[in-house]
């Protein structure tokens, strides 16, 4: 019910959102689109044809769309009527791996939704200032595994924007932001995709009040290996809510996303500097937060698969962890720490020399304080997982969380600058 | 295989008469249309073939064939290229893609036959695509040809067309042909620096017999040089790279074939600092690094495509491969290459299942 009352008043806000653009936006489009049967070639005609400036405005209802539009001039906003009014439906798409792909700088999207693709919704590809603002990407026939795998979807890119936007039903992540540096995220929502909100290989990140829910893990840091850029640092999550996240993997076979178990409020995964805080954790099935080496093997000797410096503090977290996806990484899980499941929950996977002798460097070591455990499980569980796979007999979960009440400084602020200012100011 | 013969020999004749004196043909290509900075509106108008149905090239326009071409729902393809007079030729280069010099064309016209049981007979051309070097770069356009074959007109936004064919086994379907749009032109032909670029006319690509029918000329590298499109570099053709032609068994080990055939296929978006290198799959020629080129690599971000399988070449099991999965789908949120193909490429299938099996 509390979701249902909170929903509702996110659509109506959103509707005045709407009202209040309709009146600024039709003025000044060098560009107007209506739907109809030749909006496919109209729409990719007017982003071919754009100059650097123009505006492209998408009028309210239906576009039915066969084939993947795409942007590559610089300095072109494209603007629709609200992302319930101006709706670009590819049900019936023929071809084209995304929605729309873009692959100039310094472009806004804003207002109107993508459904339905085969592939990612909306991409963009090593670009320097992306913004999508009160964006949509859904598939409107729940979650399916036949679903696109990524809902809005920056990679190898800098100065990256989202606010506002609404990713449902993707089966990977709803906002999944790769290989990227200088990244906002917040004021957003994903609901029903695998992952909500996923940041992987990227570098200086804020990742903030945005509500994860009903997906299969709400927010993702992860870092993989053998790709161009690696080595996933600085990012901060804050003042979300990851909460109520029940809906199971419904991630296609063979996808790294498939590990993660049902009911999962946040994993980290490899990673250096993540500072978690001020964050909402409850309702999460299997765990509210995992912290958790790369699992499978890999050929890469430049590749760190053990995260570092992960610090999470301040943050809420509510009754979780009462039932355990019954997969192979919930049952993991579930067999080493028992349940219910602590709220935080340390993989304890070193490199072997590390593991056996030395233990974490200190100045390495996850730090956890000042958080508030309200259900009375136990906050933190060290899951000692290399003994439970190489001499079950002897394995025995940690509890103790006193080595790992500590501190590190708070990472800086992250800056996003797209046509010369401060993005934020690109929402109105 | 008329049609094709009787272009080469224009092509030959023309440029002998291009050679020897006279101008009147060369005059006619529209070299300040060509560079301007609007693409003109119809094919005809750069002047670049002597008819209206673009089957005889005027002088300098040459006709070339590379020895891995990519599959395009087996649509054939005539290839050409024009370097004006006087802007000098592309220097000779063992690895990258050739730098023809402002002011070249490179053309490629997509075409069915009527009936492939007699793939000489008949052939509708589709569309002609055109990169052409101007000074702020390799600009593309697609020129899409009428029903009645009299005319090119450029579509920036791309087009569908249906076009019946029947098959070598007398078999009737339709093809969902897609004319790319300018953007996905770009999608292939980038380079790391954003700009666009051809991809194909490499040496080792263009390492091969110039041929036209029944007559073989010469080393098709040889006769660009000879003509001044190419300059420098070995005599000898086989002091010159090669990649095998990956359908032609006498063309080179299965292994090398199948690599080619990859190159060809894939490389231009899976590369170092193509458009999918955000996957760290690399599938050029080059790439040395067996996980960089599939071997046991898990996916990143293949969603769907990935089919259930987790790796995207497993050594001797093509069926438990993404790679080999993905070319058998026509499903375009699963198959690869991801444009250019409506259709399975039976024989590349075929051979990338044996290299598969292979594999240990």
């Amino acid at each position: 019910m509390r979701f249902l009352a909170k929903k509702l008043t996110s659509i109506c806000t959103l509707y005045v959102i709407i009202f209040a653009n309709l009146s600024s936006a039709i003025a000044g489009s060098d560009y107007v689109i209506l739907p109809g049967d030749d909006a496919q070639e109209k729409i990719q005609e007017a982003l071919i044809l754009a100059e650097p400036g123009d505006q492209i405005e998408l009028g309210a209802g239906v576009f039915k769309l066969t084939d993947g539009l795409s942007l590559d001039v610089d300095n072109v906003t494209l603007i629709g009527q609200g992302m319930y009014k101006t709706v670009l439906s590819f049900k019936g798409q023929k071809s084209g791996s995304e929605g729309l792909l873009v692959t100039s700088d310094q472009v806004v999207l804003k207002d109107f939704a993508v459904e339905d693709t085969k592939g990612d919704a909306v991409k963009i590809k090593g670009v320097d200032g992306i913004a999508m603002i009160r964006l949509r990407a859904e598939w409107t026939d729940g979650p399916k595994p036949t679903n696109g795998a990524y809902g809005l979807y920056p990679v190898q890119s800098k100065n990256v924007y989202i606010d506002g936007c609404v990713a449902i039903g993707a089966s990977d992540a709803g906002i999944y932001v790769g290989q990227s540096d200088k990244i906002i995220v917040r004021n957003s929502r994903g609901e029903y995709n695998v992952a909500g909100l996923e940041i992987e290989n990227s570098f200086n990140a804020d990742v903030f009040d945005n509500v994860l829910t009903h997906n299969t893990g709400g927010l993702l840091v992860f870092d993989l290996p053998n790709l161009p850029q690696q080595g996933g640092h600085n990012v901060r999550f804050f003042r979300n809510k990851s909460i109520d996240n029940d809906t199971p993997n419904f991630a296609p076979e063979g996808n790294i996303v498939g590990i993660v178990p049902r009911g999962t409020g946040m994993i980290v995964m490899a990673n250096e500097n993540v500072e978690i805080f001020d964050n909402e954790f409850s309702g999460n099935d299997t765990m509210n937060i995992a912290v958790a080496s790369y699992v499978d093997d890999f050929d890469d000797e430049t590749y760190e698969p053990t995260p570092k410096k992960i610090h999470i503090h301040n943050n809420i977290f509510g009754k979780s962890g009462q039932k355990p996806d019954t997969g192979e990484f919930g049952t993991i899980v579930h067999e080493t720490v028992g349940t219910p499941v602590p709220d935080i929950v340390w993989d304890g996977v070193l490199p072997l020399m590390d593991y056996i002798f030395f233990g974490q460097a200190d100045e390495d070591k996850l730090a956890i304080h000042d958080n508030k455990h309200l259900a009375g499980v136990r906050p933190f569980g060290n899951a000692n997982m290399i003994m439970h796979v190489i001499a079950p007999i002897f394995h025995k979960a940690k509890f103790d969380i006193l080595p790992y009440q500590k501190s590190y400084p708070s990472l800086p602020e992250v800056e996003v600058i797209i046509r010369g200012r401060p993005a934020a100011e690109l929402m109105n | 295989m008329f049609s094709r013969v009787f272009l080469q020999l224009v092509a030959t004749a023309c440029l002998f008469v291009g050679v020897s004196s006279s101008v009147w043909a060369e005059t006619a290509i529209n070299d300040e249309l060509l560079m301007a900075k609007k693409p003109a509106k119809k094919l005809a108008d750069y002047g670049l073939f002597l008819d209206e149905a673009a089957r005889q090239p005027m002088t300098r326009v040459i006709s070339y064939e590379l020895n891995n071409p990519l599959f395009t729902d087996y649509s054939l393809k005539y290839r050409f290229i024009y370097i004006p007079r006087n802007a000098g030729g592309a220097p000779y280069d063992e690895t990258d893609v050739l730098a023809f010099p402002v002011g070249s064309v490179l053309g490629k016209t997509f075409a069915y036959p009527n009936d492939f049981r007699s793939p000489d007979k008949d052939i509708r051309f589709i569309e002609t695509r055109l990169l052409i070097h101007k000074q702020s770069g390799w600009k593309a356009y697609p020129y899409v040809w009428n029903d009645a074959q009299t005319e090119a007109k450029l579509k920036v936004a791309g087009k569908r067309k249906s076009i019946p064919v029947i098959w070598k086994d007398g078999t009737q379907s339709s093809i969902d042909y897609a004319v790319p749009n300018m953007n996905q032109c770009k999608g292939c032909h980038v380079t790391s620096n954003k700009k666009l670029a051809p991809i194909g006319p490499k040496i080792r690509n263009l390492n091969r017999d110039h041929s036209s029918g029944d007559a073989v000329f010469q080393n098709q590298v040889s006769y660009l040089r000879d003509i001044g499109f190419i300059q420098g570099g070995p005599k000898q053709p086989s002091k010159m790279p090669r990649v095998p032609e990956p359908l032609n068994v006498e063309s080179g080990s299965l292994f090398k074939r199948a690599r080619s055939y990859l190159d060809g296929n894939c490389a231009h978006c899976h590369a170092p600092g193509r458009p999918a290198d955000t996957s760290g799959l690399y599938l050029n020629y080059e790439e040395k690094r067996e996980v960089h080129w599939g071997v046991n690599k898990h996916p990143v971000a293949a969603g769907r495509g990935a089919g259930g399988l987790r790796v995207d070449i497993k050594p001797g099991q093509p069926e438990k491969s993404i790679l080999f999965y993905r070319m058998k789908s026509t499903d375009p949120g699963i198959m690869m290459p991801e444009l250019g193909r409506s259709t399975v490429h039976l024989e590349g299938v075929d051979l990338i299942g044996k290299f598969i099996t292979e594999l240990k």
